[in-house]
């Protein structure tokens, strides 16, 4: 199968990545590539299998609820590009 | 294929470091500073590591040359770890630039558990961004070499680990294996790789790429050394809800298999090991597969039972894989945004910083993988894909299931090819996508896998084979690796360099 432009700009535009026009048409053609070999597996027959949804056979243990120290907010937000107030700070979301 | 013929320090195996520590030999010092010395002479030419901390590791070492050693199963010796795992105060980029920065504000718990055994984390290790890829080339920080020949790659995306490994700069190395990462690189740079069961290991730390599928492994000289690795990181963390609950066998390599009489005649007696045909197909370069049957043929001589079995959807193994992990990946990645940790590029809106900051600091493979999940995830293609591909996963699971109802391990080629070079597959992604289509069907199934040198091809490339084992069997197919070990000298080959 052949994707369109526009396609490629709706999966782009969904993953919020910014993407050239060079891109567009070089991402176009190999995902085009890529999904045409997946597409091998609509000739299985899967009509009674139920999906495997995890990687994990076992029940997963949870743990107690209880409360146990974290991080402090001066460590968490040692790594962010701009901070104010012990918050993440951003641009603005509306105009 | 030359053995090092003045071995330094730093080449020891795990096993005999911690032996020479004991008997006072030498010191922890004396390792790392061995192992700083063997990176600072080679590194430049491989670029196994991203980070080296020596001032760190030496400090660690002098503390622990304090302390008294019996009560430590690692005491002292110089680890690497794969740079997807987090170490403390450590930077830790996965390989891109969208985590460039990056200080890690707390320690992943398989190397927690390793540092608590005594080991001390020398750097981290080159790898494909985000763990994607199957030569290090993806990674934002340059490629790794492998050290058989520099125009090759490492494999990947754990390349730096493996080659840290076979150049002997360090004894042991963490690597995390979604497709063959681990597995894939050993075979290619002439090590040992376990991968573990999916759930064995804990993951809290590890920056995760494909939730249902990642796993970390150990890349080291041998299966001794790598089962004892094992040992100490294996085991349930409350921290990791995916993490098993089920004990860890210490792991006794000199004990035989289960239906082995009194009088066996060879370490494998009883031990039976299927051999799938769906792994040795036309197209595979011929002395991959003429050494990995020479192998099982040694299997064979050790007394071990040889059976054909069947893997009927291992071709469906790398549709499924390349549905799923993009798919998990997507989600998964969808937390780097330039607002928490990393680079931003700065934008007026919001949207525009997560659009800029994503589009600019992901690498190739990474933005491709992000858009088939996306895709594949996306209202309208959501059952034909990801649910057709979890269906398709039952089916992979359940050949396995049924082979280990007759057999204790499957032994198979783990790589199509030896080493290929760089830049071979730059402008074919398919391409490189084939080169897991052995090692992809273990991830899909939760199975461990180990792989391990079994000779080399007429360029004088490693070749390995694979012996994987039903879940949580860790135990079995590193017993085997180790016998096989025993009578063969494949894995103390080391490169010239």
């Amino acid at each position: 199968m052949s994707l369109t432009i526009q396609q490629v700009e709706h999966i782009a535009r969904l993953a919020r990545l910014e993407l050239t026009d060079e891109q567009k048409e070089h991402y176009r053609g190999q995902l085009s590539t890529i999904l045409d070999h997946i597409a091998k597996l609509q000739e299985l027959d899967t009509r009674d299998i139920p999906p495997t949804v995890s990687g994990s056979l076992s029940e997963m243990p949870l743990r107690t609820d209880e409360p146990r120290p974290g991080l402090s907010i001066d460590v968490l937000l040692a790594n962010a590009p701009e901070t104010a107030d012990d918050q993440f700070k951003v641009p603005p979301v509306f105009e | 294929m030359t053995v090092t013929p003045m071995p330094s320090l730093s080449s020891l195996t795990l096993t005999q470091m911690k032996a020479g520590l004991e008997r006072g030999e030498f010191s922890s010092r004396d390792l790392v500073q061995a192992a700083l010395d063997a990176i600072a002479r080679l590194d430049p030419s491989l670029h196994a590591f991203l980070q080296v901390d020596g001032d760190r590791a030496l400090a660690e070492a002098a503390k622990a040359d304090q302390l008294p050693i019996a009560n430590y199963q690692l005491h002292g010796i110089p680890i690497a770890v794969k740079d997807v795992l987090t170490v403390e105060g450590m930077p830790c980029t996965a390989g891109s630039k969208i985590l460039e920065g990056f200080i890690p504000p707390y320690t992943a718990t398989s190397v927690k558990k390793l540092q608590e055994a005594g080991a001390i984390v020398i750097g981290k290790t080159n790898t494909d961004e985000f763990a994607m890829g199957s030569s290090t080339e993806n990674s934002a920080y340059g490629r790794t070499m492998n050290p058989w020949e520099l125009s090759r790659v490492p494999g990947g995306s754990s390349g730096g680990s493996a080659a840290a490994v076979v150049a002997r700069l360090v004894p042991a190395a963490l690597g995390t294996d979604t497709g063959g990462s681990v597995r894939q690189p050993a075979s290619f740079c002439g090590i040992t790789g376990l991968k573990t069961t999916y759930g064995r290991v804990s993951r809290y730390g590890l920056i995760a790429f494909g939730s249902s599928l990642d796993t970390v492994g150990v890349l080291a000289q041998n299966a001794e050394d790598a089962a004892l690795i094992f040992s100490v990181m294996a085991g349930h963390d409350p921290l990791d809800a995916t993490s098993a609950d089920s004990s860890v066998p210490s792991i006794d390599l000199t004990r035989r298999p289960e239906r082995s009489g009194a009088k066996s005649k060879g370490d494998l007696q009883g031990l039976r090991v299927g051999v799938p045909k769906e792994y040795f197909i036309e197209g595979m370069q011929a002395e991959v597969q003429e050494k990995t049957r020479q192998a099982i043929e040694q299997m064979k001589s050790l007394g071990a039972e040889i059976i054909e079995v069947s893997l009927p959807h291992t071709e469906y193994a790398l549709p499924v894989y390349y549905i799923l992990a993009p798919a998990e990946a997507s989600a998964n990645l969808a937390r780097f945004d330039g607002v928490r940790y990393g680079p931003r590029s700065e934008a007026d809106s919001m949207w525009d910083v997560f659009f800029k900051t994503r589009g600019e600091k992901f690498g190739e493979e990474a933005t491709r993988r992000i858009m088939i999940g996306t895709y594949a995830l996306s209202a309208g293609y959501y059952d034909a894909y990801y649910g057709q591909a979890q269906k398709a996963r039952t089916l992979i699971a359940r050949d396995f299931d049924a082979a280990f109802s007759n057999v204790d391990v499957i032994a198979a080629p783990t790589t199509p090819t030896t080493a290929f070079v760089a830049g071979a597959h730059a402008d074919d992604p398919l391409a490189m996508y084939l080169e897991d289509v052995f090692t992809l069907p273990a991830n899909l199934a939760g199975i461990p896998g180990i792989s391990f040198p079994v000779g080399f091809d007429s360029q004088g490339l490693p070749i390995g084979m694979q012996l994987l084992g039903p879940r949580f069997r860790e135990d079995v197919i590193l017993r085997a690796a180790h016998a096989y070990q025993q009578v063969t000298d494949w894995h103390i080959c080391t490169p010239k360099l």
